[in-house]
């Protein structure tokens, strides 16, 4: 039962956060329970499940994989981030429009995977590659069709607003 | 009867000027879900709250010799080490009967195993700490020695003599045995001209919602009071039951529920950890917080299906069903789940098969038996997929057998739809039901003739595609006749409490509850419509038992077909209160006023009179200005449950498309369909995604989910890596169709439609499959899940 606690310090939506914490810490029990930023959800706690996807320095990463204290001097975004800069809100508008969502226990890892994929294909992707993507987000509710309808739509709106 | 598009909006007699029925408007609800604002119960955090771990048993079956806390106990930040027995001085045992399933017996269970743990992951000592981490890491201080006892694993031998009785004071290992037999079925198998015989088998699964179960015990020395923060379907039922088993009164205790990440008839139970929890802090004087992890989720959450059912099918040449026969044998764990029981699914897979059909001819026989598994209970659909699987896989099997399409027979034995009202052999009463219209308009949704044209022509390329169907009916809106008559305290009325607030908008409480499916968004649509004023005027509060009327929750299809209207009637009823006091103000008669669009106008010409801001200023701070003895009434409660029938049945049918791969064995879902009847459709969206999500889950049964045990108890993938749920790559689009045929039991018409995505799904799935390999001499496959190596298994390739 030893643990070390260790301090770091990082950016978590922008704002600066330096805390101390025990080393065995997953990074997202450190956000929900040390930063009180319950919009990340714990699932399965192995990396299946992606409820507890955030970004750290851009890209997607699974909250229950990695350590809090691998994240010193990173850069933390999470659901509330993304919902308050406004860079997800045209997907949380398709998603509320489309019921792309019931319990929304999966939405804040949906939303950022999904918009992963927005930003890393030029053209609109297909719903195979959306449905392929996704893929690592488990959703009990939905069945999935209503999350690709949604993602599409934003997908084809974005396309249209770049040309 | 009329069929609707999908997602087209319906316009029915509910029509008023201003009515939500029938519209895809948005849930409420959505946008703190969206943006990561919910509170879930996981998420709820109190002053002086500490979390609760459970030591549980490594053994299937074991006798507890020995607990050896005081290593735990003297942990640094170790606040509890709680026992069976120190709990039991806060907490009462229970057993899981209803008197209603005649002779179902089990055994009393309690919050922590006493003296014998009966299931691996049973909780036999409770760890409460400073924080889940350190309550985990004292668990491991503390030494149980446990003398293993032989476990009961398989249901078949479970009834026989040299297998050891679980519990001893029951005698058995028998919990429940109905039989049924109606006509002439020997006579009738007899004379029929093909017979086919199967055994089906139903993997034992579960429901993983996506967020654990969740309780947080707040017991207040000073009050009196429990509050409980609990991610439940039944907030009244669990009031009660919390109430029940501390030995205080129910006024005593609140069940708070705000989201709760899904749920699917897995939160509708005692669960002994939570009951534990709540106890603990009533002993501990302080706030307890359990939430389950994801290996504790697979060994308590309730499991489900795993049902071996023999059964037969007789036919003449020209289609005609004569006679079905079931021989059900399903085992549920160590004790029968409290307050639901565990005989329901058994019941009910006695009550659906043949349900679709006019054959008179049916015979039954289920017994449900004790095992040293996990505990099985209801879950989504209850009952529905092992009966439409069994009974769709004979009328294909039997159509392949005869030479008759499949559709075709099914044509020349549905319910006809001029037929209602009437019942099944089984003694199901059905008020309204359309199967032909359904099955017609899922023919042509689906281009059925197209399908079988290309499948033809594939074949011809060595591609295996398969097409099936699976013809349903679903139990919705249940009566009384469910629960209550059995002795439960689990309601099936439910109620709304409408108010119009001091600037016109409209606040409902309801009894119903929300755990995604949409509750709070047909609430508001039925109390906008009925009372006349914009959706975004409607604020819904769920969840809260010291605020909202007395009501069943969320469960069996019930929440918009019983709180829909509910909501109704109370806004229908507020209307005329406030009609009445638009006509004191404006010196009119009441029934020459209205109110559409949130605004009193006049009932024949639609001037406006009024705006209800107005109306509530003049109502709440200037009541003096109206007549002498005249009192504004602005809150008002309507309740319903439905008299009728027992149950509001439903129907649909659904259609797989899939293709096989004859050197893999993989399954690869091309198309779903599924064309169903609720009645009266408040939101078309919400239904769709509904039946959609059902459909998925019933796949999951179907290709995927399984629950493994070894021959000695212990579960063996009870992880989300190797216990495989659906994925998003995976799955097909899911196109839906509708037929209305409203119950006229209620105003509103509207029947549930949560579970017929489940219901038909794995039948429709397993129908396609064996179509696909007909042609190549496998055998039927009639074992779910239906993996890779079972595939090549039936084509003798492995």
């Amino acid at each position: 039962m030893s643990h070390r606690a260790l301090d770091i310090s990082l950016t978590v939506n922008g704002e600066r956060v330096q805390e101390r914490v025990d080393a065995r810490k997953t990074l997202v029990d450190f956000l929900r329970e040390d930063l009180l930023l319950t919009g990340s959800h714990v699932g399965c706690e192995h990396g299946v499940c992606g409820a507890c996807t955030v970004r750290v320095n851009g890209e997607i990463t699974r909250g229950c994989l990695m350590l809090a204290v691998q994240c010193d001097g990173a850069k933390v975004e999470t659901i509330e981030g993304l919902s308050d800069s406004g860079e997800v809100a045209d997907l949380q508008a398709a998603f509320e429009q489309r019921n792309a969502l019931q319990c929304g226990y999966c939405t804040p890892g949906m939303l950022a995977t999904a918009q992963d994929l927005l930003k890393r294909t030029k053209n609109v992707p297909s719903r195979e590659q959306i449905r392929a993507h996704i893929s690592g987000n488990y959703c009990r509710c939905t069945g999935y069709h209503a999350i690709v309808d949604a993602v599409e739509a934003v997908a084809q709106a974005r396309a249209g607003a770049r040309k | 009867m009329k069929i609707v598009e999908d997602s087209r909006p319906v316009l029915t007699a509910l029509d008023r000027p201003n009515s939500y029925i029938g519209r895809s408007v948005p849930r409420p609800n959505l946008q703190r879900l969206t943006q990561g604002r919910g509170q879930y119960v996981s998420d709820v955090n109190l002053p002086r709250m500490a979390h609760v771990a459970y030591v549980r048993s490594p053994h299937a079956h074991a006798r507890i010799v020995k607990i050896a806390t005081d290593a735990a106990k003297k942990a640094p930040v170790v606040i509890a080490v709680v026992t069976s027995a120190e709990l039991a001085k806060v907490m009462t045992p229970w057993v899981g009967v209803l008197t209603h399933l005649k002779g179902l017996k089990s055994a009393p269970q309690s919050p922590l195993a006493v003296d014998r743990a009966c299931w691996q992951g049973e909780a036999v000592c409770a760890v409460v700490a400073r924080s889940r981490a350190e309550a985990e890491d004292a668990c491991e201080l503390v030494e149980v020695r446990y003398e293993e006892l032989p476990a009961v694993t398989d249901p078949e031998v479970a009834l026989d003599r040299k297998t050891p009785v679980i519990h001893a004071s029951l005698g058995d290992n028998l919990c429940f045995e109905r039989k049924l037999d109606v006509g002439a079925v020997d006579k009738a198998l007899a004379e029929s001209d093909a017979i086919v015989e199967a055994t089906f088998r139903f993997g034992r699964h579960t429901g993983v919602t996506t967020e654990p179960r969740a309780v947080v015990a707040d017991w207040n020395e000073g009050e009196q009071r429990m509050t409980v923060y609990h991610g439940t379907q039944a907030p009244h039922m669990m009031q009660n039951l919390f109430a029940k088993h501390l030995g205080i009164a129910e006024h005593q205790v609140r069940v708070v529920t705000k989201d709760v990440g899904g749920s699917f008839g897995i939160k509708v139970h005692t669960y002994a950890d939570e009951m534990a929890t709540v106890a603990l802090s009533k002993l501990l004087k302080r706030p307890v917080k359990f939430v389950a992890d994801r290996i504790e989720s697979f060994v308590t959450d309730i499991h489900a299906r795993d049902h071996r059912i023999k059964a037969k099918i007789g036919v003449s040449k020209d289609g005609t069903i004569n006679a079905f026969e079931i021989d059900d044998l399903t085992g549920i764990g160590p004790y029968s789940v409290y307050p639901r029981t565990s005989g329901i699914e058994a019941n009910q897979i006695v009550n659906l098969t043949g349900g679709p059909y006019k054959c008179p001819n049916y015979r039954a026989l289920a017994r449900v038996v004790f095992q040293n598994k996990n505990v099985m209970c209801q879950y989504r659909a209850v009952g529905h997929p092992i009966a439409v699987a069994v009974t769709e896989g004979l009328v294909e099997l039997a159509a392949a057998k005869i030479g008759m399409d499949p559709l075709e027979l099914r044509r020349r034995n549905l319910i006809p739809d001029d037929a209602y009202p009437t019942q099944s052999a089984a003694g199901l009463k059905f008020e309204l039901l359309s199967h032909h219209e359904a099955l017609a308009h899922l023919d042509a949704m689906m281009n059925y003739a197209g399908l079988r044209a290309e499948q033809k022509r594939l074949r011809e390329k060595a591609i295996y595609r398969g097409i099936g169907f699976a013809s349903f009916i679903e139990v919705t809106n249940p009566s009384a006749a469910f629960y209550g008559v059995g002795g439960a305290r689990i309601t099936s009325m439910d109620g709304a409490t409408v108010k119009l607030d001091a600037q016109g908008a409209i606040i409902v409480h309801t009894g119903v509850t929300e755990q995604g499916q949409g509750a709070e968004a047909v609430v508001a649509q039925c109390v906008a419509s009925s009372f006349g004023v914009p959706i975004e005027k409607v604020r819904v509060v769920t969840g809260d038992t010291d605020n909202t009327p007395y009501g069943g929750g969320t469960w069996a299809s019930r929440a918009a077909g019983i709180g829909g209207e509910a909501a109704w009637q109370a806004g229908k009823a507020l209307r005329a209160n406030v009609v009445a006091v638009a006509a004191s103000i404006l010196q009119a008669k009441p029934e020459d006023l209205d109110i559409r669009n949130g605004i009193v106008v006049d009932k024949q010409t639609g001037t406006e009179r009024l705006p209800l801001d107005e109306l509530a200023r003049v109502a709440y701070f200037r009541p003096d200005t109206l007549p002498p003895g005249f009192q504004a009434e602005l809150m008002v409660t309507r309740h319903y449950v439905p008299r009728a029938w027992p149950f509001a049945f439903t129907n649909g049918i659904q259609g797989s498309y899939l293709e096989v791969d004859t050197d893999t064995g993989f399954v690869k879902l091309l198309k779903h369909w599924c064309v169903e009847d609720c009645g009266t459709i408040i939101n078309p969206q919400l239904v769709d995604e509904q039946i959609r999500g059902g459909v998925v889950q019933g796949i999951g049964a179907a290709l995927f989910e399984h629950c493994l045990y070894d021959e000695r108890g212990q579960m063996l993938n009870g992880n989300m890596a190797d216990y495989l749920v659906p994925m998003a790559a995976e799955m097909p689009d899911i196109e839906c169709g509708h037929v209305v045929s409203p119950t006229a039991d209620s105003e509103l018409g509207a029947k549930g439609a949560g579970e017929a995505g489940t219901a038909g799904a794995p039948g429709s799935v397993m129908n396609a499959i064996n179509d696909a390999l007909r042609p190549l001499g496998a055998q039927p496959l009639t074992d779910m899940p239906f993996t890779p190596d079972k595939i090549l298994r039936a084509l003798g390739k492995v």
